[in-house]
């Protein structure tokens, strides 16, 4: 079927102001959005600029705002965003992060952030036996917060980061940091506490849900930092 | 800009950050990926890593170390296959104490599964040898071993795109790279140089590979005479989504999977009846290709794009959510089937290179085939050939690869830079990377590169695929040959600086021309069947006259091949029936 792709383009190098641009596409119901920005850029248009890697949603590269929702383009099928013949859709860079150039947001900020809360294991006691045990059931705890590809799209999707509080360091921060909190192995629980524990941290976050309801990989992300919020208040009692 | 590092790695995959997080330890190190560090390929990996702990069932580094062999169909090189098999337990158990999140069992230790190939006592059973974190296994090693290097303050330079390295006779002084962010060239002088770039499956049209599988790092060594060793060893992997080549898990068999024709019989009995879907990949890709050529696919008309079934419908949905979540979220994301339901169309697809740059088993890369090697240059993960894997690698031994011989590189490059000097740097540091790009600029109206990389990928898929022939080989090295020849007249259609991924994307696809055509010559150049290379017009393994390691040279653009000799301590080669 035919159908519209309507990008919003901005290279700061030589423009201004940001803008749509329209291509018009053939596209089978059952393609990723990815394989239609392909053949932008491969046949129609090779200045447009977005970044891509794995193409089946597990490297977390082409995380951007497809009709106003955070997604990651290859997985993301024409069919679930483009119903008929002549539909549009559009395509913008992520939020909260600055434009490098059309599709591509500048991600250092939201490093930075996840740096802060320490995400790594933390157990400087050595391992007497060959591997430290952890029963399936502790194991599974972790299951969810593991799975997090740091795709950024909880990062651009947060009204709090959007209007609130920009130094808030993010759901997939919490996410990493309970992942590390909630492993039955990992004791460093008081070093992540000063960046979790702050105004900045868990506690900015005003449970709006988008979080959750645009990560790719299913994560309840606003219940893990709600889960994060409660064992600091029970830390602190 | 110039900047001096003792070690340099190139690639952040699991095989260079590995390398990293040793060598940072006692050299000063830098770590450059055209990638973000954790959207490297490595993260793509499903199923398992195999390491013989024992956990679940009898288990020795002994077997694991036969079945790489035999799995290799008796190319791989026996003395690296045992450092491989038997420095992988304790290379587990590192990945386990920094963290990494392996399945359980119920007693606490880590889970272990079947997987092709990897068999008890000398291949009389499958034996559970892959330690797995569900379907994402490479996930948590690329993601372990980042949080790691955060933890060590690796020095990382993000999107650096490397372009060309400096050799001075056999003698490496450091790198050139291209930034992303800024389209300046910058200069990396170092006294050892790591490469780690990963595969090159995008040399197909069907495959498991990332865009960024491009074979950068052997194909700008080829260039620079360095030679690469058995090419024409590519894995096709029997179980890609069909139309898609999106990797369905191995682990899927491991569990207990079954693969089903037309008529929904599971033909692997007819040619695999041990170890029937739990067969060496090699095998079962070929029994898929000879179901579809007898009119036994699923649509049944003979064509080599055809498919067959992988049912797992008899696992319960409970297994499937536990152990293979991803799977399923694939095949329900992209096809819209419940594997729990329904079973997955799939079909083989291009998967992984088993050759690559000619190294020791420290990394070292080999000059040639008799015992000479280059000084300052490593190469460690998918784009190194130690050569383990031989002529097929077995599912899982990657992944070891990758953090047993990426960490005995880091190690290597520690201690070698201590000895030694940074190179006499050249007063005018090579500008063949540099002159491509300027040539791309001046190129006008040229070719469309995407009718080239179509037709490049289309040529190795159907020519050079599951199945070779020497007609159909000869045809595609002309067509790769004109490919490249039109290669040189394309134009760079977007030419600003900064952030320019159309220059990225040329130069890639140089790489791949490059590689192709040698992976074309080497496979048309070997006359027999062997491992992953089947030829139907040289159907038999011929041991007398090539059981011997292939190494491509490129001189004026044409490729000429030399042998190198396969290390057979203990096991001499046997028919390999499974
Ligand atoms: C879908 C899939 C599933 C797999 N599952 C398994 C499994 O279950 N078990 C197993 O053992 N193996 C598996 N494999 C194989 C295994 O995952 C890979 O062989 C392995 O991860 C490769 O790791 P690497 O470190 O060599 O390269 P990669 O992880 O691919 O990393 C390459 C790095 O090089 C960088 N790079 C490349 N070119 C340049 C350049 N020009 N300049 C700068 N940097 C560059 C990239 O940015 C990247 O960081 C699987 C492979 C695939 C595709
Ligand atoms: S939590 Fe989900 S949305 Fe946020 S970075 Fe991780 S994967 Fe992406
Ligand atoms: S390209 Fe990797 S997540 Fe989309």
């Amino acid at each position: 079927m035919k159908i519209t792709i309507e990008i919003k383009r901005f290279n700061p190098e030589k423009e201004k102001k940001s803008y749509y641009q329209k291509y018009k596409v053939d596209a089978d119901p059952n393609d990723r959005l990815l394989d239609i920005l392909m053949v932008i850029k491969r046949r129609i248009d090779p200045s447009l600029s977005f970044r891509k890697s794995c193409g089946h949603g597990v490297c977390g590269s082409d995380a951007m705002v497809i009709n106003g929702k955070e997604g990651l383009a290859c997985k993301t099928l024409v069919k679930k965003v483009a119903d008929k013949e002549g539909a549009y859709i559009r395509i913008e860079p992520l939020r909260t992060l600055p434009v490098q150039r059309d599709l591509m947001v500048d991600q250092k900020k939201f490093f930075k952030n996840y740096r802060k809360v320490k995400p790594f294991f933390i157990n400087e006691k050595e391992v007497s036996e060959k591997e430290r045990m952890q029963s399936p059931q502790e194991r599974k705890k972790i299951d969810q917060a593991t799975k997090c590809i740091l795709c950024v799209s909880c990062y651009s999707a947060c009204p709090v980061i959007q209007k609130e509080n920009p130094m808030y360091i993010g759901p997939a921060s919490i996410v990493q940091a309970a992942r590390f909190i909630d492993d039955s192995r990992d004791n460093g629980f008081d070093q992540r506490l000063p960046e979790l524990d702050s105004p900045d941290g868990v506690w900015s976050c005003k449970n709006y849900f988008f979080c959750t309801q645009v990560c790719p990989r299913d994560i309840q992300v606003t219940k893990i930092i709600n889960m994060t919020k409660k064992k600091i208040k029970d830390f602190n009692n | 800009m110039i900047h001096e590092y003792e070690a340099v790695i190139i690639g952040s995959g699991g095989a260079g950050l590995y390398a990293a997080l040793e060598a940072s330890k006692k050299a000063k190190t830098a770590v450059l990926s055209k990638l973000y560090p954790i959207r490297s390929h490595t993260g793509a990996a499903q199923g398992g890593i195999s390491a013989a702990l024992g956990n679940v069932e009898e288990d020795k580094p002994e077997w694991h170390a036969f079945d790489t062999v035999k799995g290799g169909d008796y190319l791989v090189d026996q003395n690296a296959a045992n450092i491989l098999a038997e420095t992988s337990v304790q290379a587990v158990y590192d990945l386990e104490n920094r963290g990494l999140p392996f399945n359980r069992t119920p007693e606490g230790l880590i889970d272990q599964r079947r997987f092709g190939g990897h068999t008890r006592n000398f291949g009389q059973a499958p034996v559970r040898r892959a330690c797995y974190a569900a379907d994402r296994t490479g996930h948590m090693i690329l993601q372990t071993l980042y949080q790691q290097c955060i933890k060590n303050n690796v020095s990382f330079f993000d999107e650096f795109h490397i372009v060309d390295v400096i050799l001075d006779q056999k003698k490496c002084g450091g790198i050139i790279a291209l930034e992303l962010a800024t389209g300046d060239i910058h200069i990396f002088k170092s006294k050892a140089v790591l490469f780690a770039t990963g595969g090159f499956g995008r040399m197909f049209s069907i495959t498991s590979n990332a865009y960024a599988n491009t074979g950068d790092g052997p194909a700008l060594l080829l260039r620079k005479g360095v030679p690469l060793e058995d090419l024409e060893f590519f894995q096709f992997h029997p179980t890609g989504i069909y139309g898609m080549g999106i990797l369905i898990t191995e682990g899927v068999r491991g569990e207990g999977g079954i693969l089903r024709n037309q008529d929904g019989e599971r033909f692997m009995e007819q040619y695999a009846p041990k170890l029937l879907d739990l067969a060496p990949r090699d095998m079962i890709a070929r029994a898929i290709m000879n179901q579809i050529s007898k009119g036994k696919g699923i649509k049944g008309d003979q064509s080599i794009y055809d498919y067959v079934h992988l049912d797992a419908t008899h696992l319960g949905a409970e297994v499937i959510e536990e152990k293979l979540p991803e799977i399923s979220d694939f095949s329900k994301t992209y096809l819209g089937i419940d594997p729990a339901k329904k079973p997955i169309p799939v079909q083989p697809t291009a998967h992984y290179a088993m050759g690559g740059i000619p190294t020791d088993e420290n990394g070292r890369v080999a000059a040639d085939g008799k015992g000479s090697f280059y000084e300052g240059l490593y190469a460690a993960g998918e784009c190194a050939c130690v050569s383990v894997h031989g002529a097929n690698r077995l599912g899982t031994n990657s992944l070891v690869d990758l953090i047993v011989f990426g960490k005995r590189a880091g190690v290597e490059m520690a201690k070698f830079v201590h000895g030694s000097h940074f190179l006499r740097f050249p007063k005018h540091p090579p500008k063949s990377g540099k002159a491509l790009i300027e040539k791309l600029k001046e190129n006008r109206n040229g070719p469309q590169p995407e009718k080239i990389r179509s037709q490049l990928q289309k040529y190795m898929t159907e020519k050079v695929g599951v199945y070779r022939g020497e007609e159909d080989m000869q045809k595609a090295l002309t067509v790769i040959n004109h490919l490249r020849e039109e290669y040189k007249k394309v134009s760079l259609q977007d030419t600003n600086k900064p952030f320019n991924t159309h220059l990225l994307e040329l130069l890639e696809l140089g790489n791949l021309l490059d590689l192709a055509y040698a992976t074309a010559f080497c496979a048309l150049d070997r006359k027999e069947t062997r491992g992953a290379h089947a030829r139907n017009d040289y159907p038999e393994r011929d041991d007398k006259n090539w059981l011997k390691h292939t190494l491509a040279w490129l001189k004026d653009d044409r490729v000429s091949v030399s042998a190198k000799p396969v290390d057979i301590v203990k096991w001499k080669p046997k028919p390999r029936k499974y």
